[in-house]
């Protein structure tokens, strides 16, 4: 059993980052979770001696996140939803360029400024693209605090496996709440393996290497997509994550990430309480999307309800999922504002009535 | 008449193409100063024999393909990122030599953000700014460098403050921050200014290795194609027009005891 700890989400992700083997992190304060920032810098130092930096901008910080990542480093920045905005053209390189390297995103309420409330609104951002180009990124959704700490080795060890971006998306509600947490063991960073590919100076025996997105022939340019195509694929057959409670028996489903997914769960035990069958899936990977798991249940149950801190995105790959077999609706509330489950509860129920 | 006879096995090389310069076909239009500066900077890593330990930065503008021709380990950072690319580098490898490689709207422009403060911070790193007070790779927009009155495909009728602002002076300014270690302005359009800028260049690299802060070589430069002008014209109208606004020279040299004290 790893050292136990009470603390909150931000926290335990940097305390994971550190445990990791963090090479470097590049980042700038924004509301709800600086404090990754301000813990790294009062922890990471010295204690790995790795690089903690402040950035003048999160385009500055994901551009040095660039750098570093062509330099073989294992790098992580974390921001909230404008500041990820900022970071897009970017990610969209550091996909194009095919790094690896860990995002953090704990989304607030938008558009614009919004609020610095809790939102699952950076959804379609996140999984759909975001920055121009044909690209993905790996999308991994904490439910809980533990999960928080647990996806920061995971999604470097996705993203050095595929040389892709990974994302962590979270909200404000995780990044600040505290819970019970375990946690892994302190790698030596001395011991990564530079990967061959890197930037760190041309040895006489081997050609130099150049880290770049840029691919002006068109015929080239478009073998870099189809490989860039076929390596999604292999994700999408490999990487999907995905829990299942009490769908077995299920009449109904509830389909819900993150934060969401812990409403829903209570949710589930109300409503199962009153004798209505509903089961929970969870996705834990927002992309590659578990599309074939919310399709088998669709084959038995009478219908869906994607539960959402948005207006209403997820709810679109649900819908891909069942494909009109039965009926799927969206609630959700926004501007950070919870639902309780009382009043999801009732809107399946006025929801299941109809469908009976 | 006579026919001249070549013995070229009596003859020494003076000068040829330095190793850490690929031998390739170059896309830049003739004349331009990018060429030369590419040139000059290979040179600089072959003498200080650091070709294996360097790492370059290109930037988004006419020398975007740099890495096709230079034979150092190289990134393509975003337009005007460069700085920040370069950060990132150097912070996880130290002990590299790291430059990056600018036009003006990369560095000037768009990038101003990222060179203020990978300066003001002292990174050790050498930047490179070539200035040709234009947009080169879009086809001839204006610069931030562009001067007053100066002609390009967005000032048409000339560059006119109260409109479009004033050519800005960025080295001037970054010379200001306590963060730049050696801040120098040369030009490469004559062979005097070659050797000169090639010594900046070849200081900026040497001197990183002190960890005092950042080295910055603007060079002067010219762009004959967007100009309209022919090359040896351009090079005219450079030490006519540029150099009188953007004079020669350092800006702030390492005192003996700073670079005693290494
Ligand atoms: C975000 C973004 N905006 C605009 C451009 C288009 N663009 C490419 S190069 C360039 C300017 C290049 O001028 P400069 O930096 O002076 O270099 P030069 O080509 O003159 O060497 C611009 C505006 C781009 N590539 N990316």
């Amino acid at each position: 059993m790893g050292e136990l700890r009470l603390m909150k989400g931000n926290e335990a992700l940097a305390e994971a980052a550190i445990r990791a083997g963090m090479d470097a992190y590049f980042g700038y304060p924004i509301t709800p979770q600086s404090e990754v920032l301000e813990y790294l810098t009062r922890e990471a130092y010295k204690r790995t001696q790795c690089t903690i930096l402040q950035a003048e901008s999160e385009i500055a910080s994901i551009n040095m996140i660039y750098g570093a990542s062509g330099a073989g480093a294992r790098v992580m920045t974390s921001s909230s939803s404008p500041g990820i905005s900022l970071m897009q053209e970017g990610i969209s390189y550091i996909a194009g360029a095919e790094l690896p390297c860990l995002l953090v995103n704990i989304n607030r309420g938008g558009p614009g400024l919004g609020t610095i409330q809790p939102s699952q609104g950076d959804y379609f951002q996140s999984v759909k693209g975001g920055g121009h180009g044909d690209y993905r990124l790996i999308v991994l959704a904490p439910a809980t605090v533990q999960e928080m700490a647990d996806f920061v080795q995971d999604g470097w060890e996705l993203a050095e496996k595929y040389r892709n971006p990974v994302m962590i998306l979270s909200d404000g509600a995780l990044g600040q709440m505290m819970e019970k947490v375990e946690l892994r063991e302190q790698i030596d960073r001395s011991k990564h393996v530079i990967p061959e590919w890197a930037t760190t100076g041309k040895k006489k025996d081997r050609e130099r290497n150049f880290i770049t997105s840029l691919f002006i022939q068109p015929e080239e340019m478009e073998q870099v997509n189809l490989q860039l195509q076929a390596k999604y694929k292999t994700i999408v057959e490999n990487e999907i994550r995905v829990q299942e409670v009490q769908t077995d028996d299920a009449d109904f489903v509830i389909v819900a990430y993150g934060l969401s997914a812990r409403i829903g769960r209570k949710v589930m035990e109300l409503l199962r309480a009153d004798g209505i069958k509903v089961g929970l899936i969870r996705p834990i990977t927002l992309w590659p999307y578990p599309y074939e798991t919310v399709s088998r249940a669709a084959e038995r149950v009478k219908g869906f309800l994607s539960l959402e801190l948005n207006a209403g995105q997820m709810v679109e790959d649900v819908r891909l999922a069942v494909n009109g077999r039965c009926p799927v609706e969206h609630y959700g509330r926004m501007g950070g504002i919870i639902p309780s489950p009382d009043e999801v509860a009732d809107v399946i129920r006025e929801m299941y009535s109809k469908i009976q | 008449m006579q026919e001249i006879e070549h013995h070229y096995e009596d003859m020494d090389i003076v000068c040829e193409r330095p190793t850490a310069l690929l031998d390739k076909r170059m896309h830049y239009c003739p004349g331009c100063g990018h060429g030369v500066a590419h040139r000059i900077i290979m040179e600089a890593v072959e003498e200080l024999g650091i070709q294996e330990n360097t790492i370059g930065v290109a930037p988004v503008g006419c020398s975007v393909f740099a890495y096709h021709y230079m034979n150092v380990d190289m990134q393509e950072a975003a337009h005007g990122r460069a700085t920040a690319v370069a950060t990132g580098i150097k912070r996880c490898r130290p002990d590299k030599y790291v430059f990056t490689y600018q036009g003006d709207g990369d560095l000037a422009a768009i990038g101003t953000g990222e060179t203020i403060h990978t300066v003001n911070r002292g990174e050790n790193v050498l930047i490179v700014f070539i200035n040709n007070a234009i947009y080169g790779m879009t086809g001839g927009q204006m610069a931030p460098t562009t001067l007053l009155e100066q002609k390009t495909s967005t000032t048409p009728y000339g560059r006119e403050a109260p409109f479009m602002g004033n050519p800005l002076k960025i080295t001037e300014l970054l010379a200001q921050l306590p963060g730049a270690f050696y801040v120098t302005r040369q030009a490469v359009n004559t062979p005097l200014h070659v050797r000169r800028a090639k010594k900046a260049i070849v200081n900026g690299f040497k001197w990183q290795a002190l960890n005092k802060g950042t080295c910055f070589v603007e060079i002067v430069s010219n762009c004959p194609t967007n100009w309209g002008m022919k090359p040896v014209e351009s090079n005219k109208w450079l030490e006519e027009h540029m150099l009188p606004f953007y004079p020669l020279g350092d800006m702030k040299v390492p005192s003996k005891e700073e670079l005693e004290n290494g």
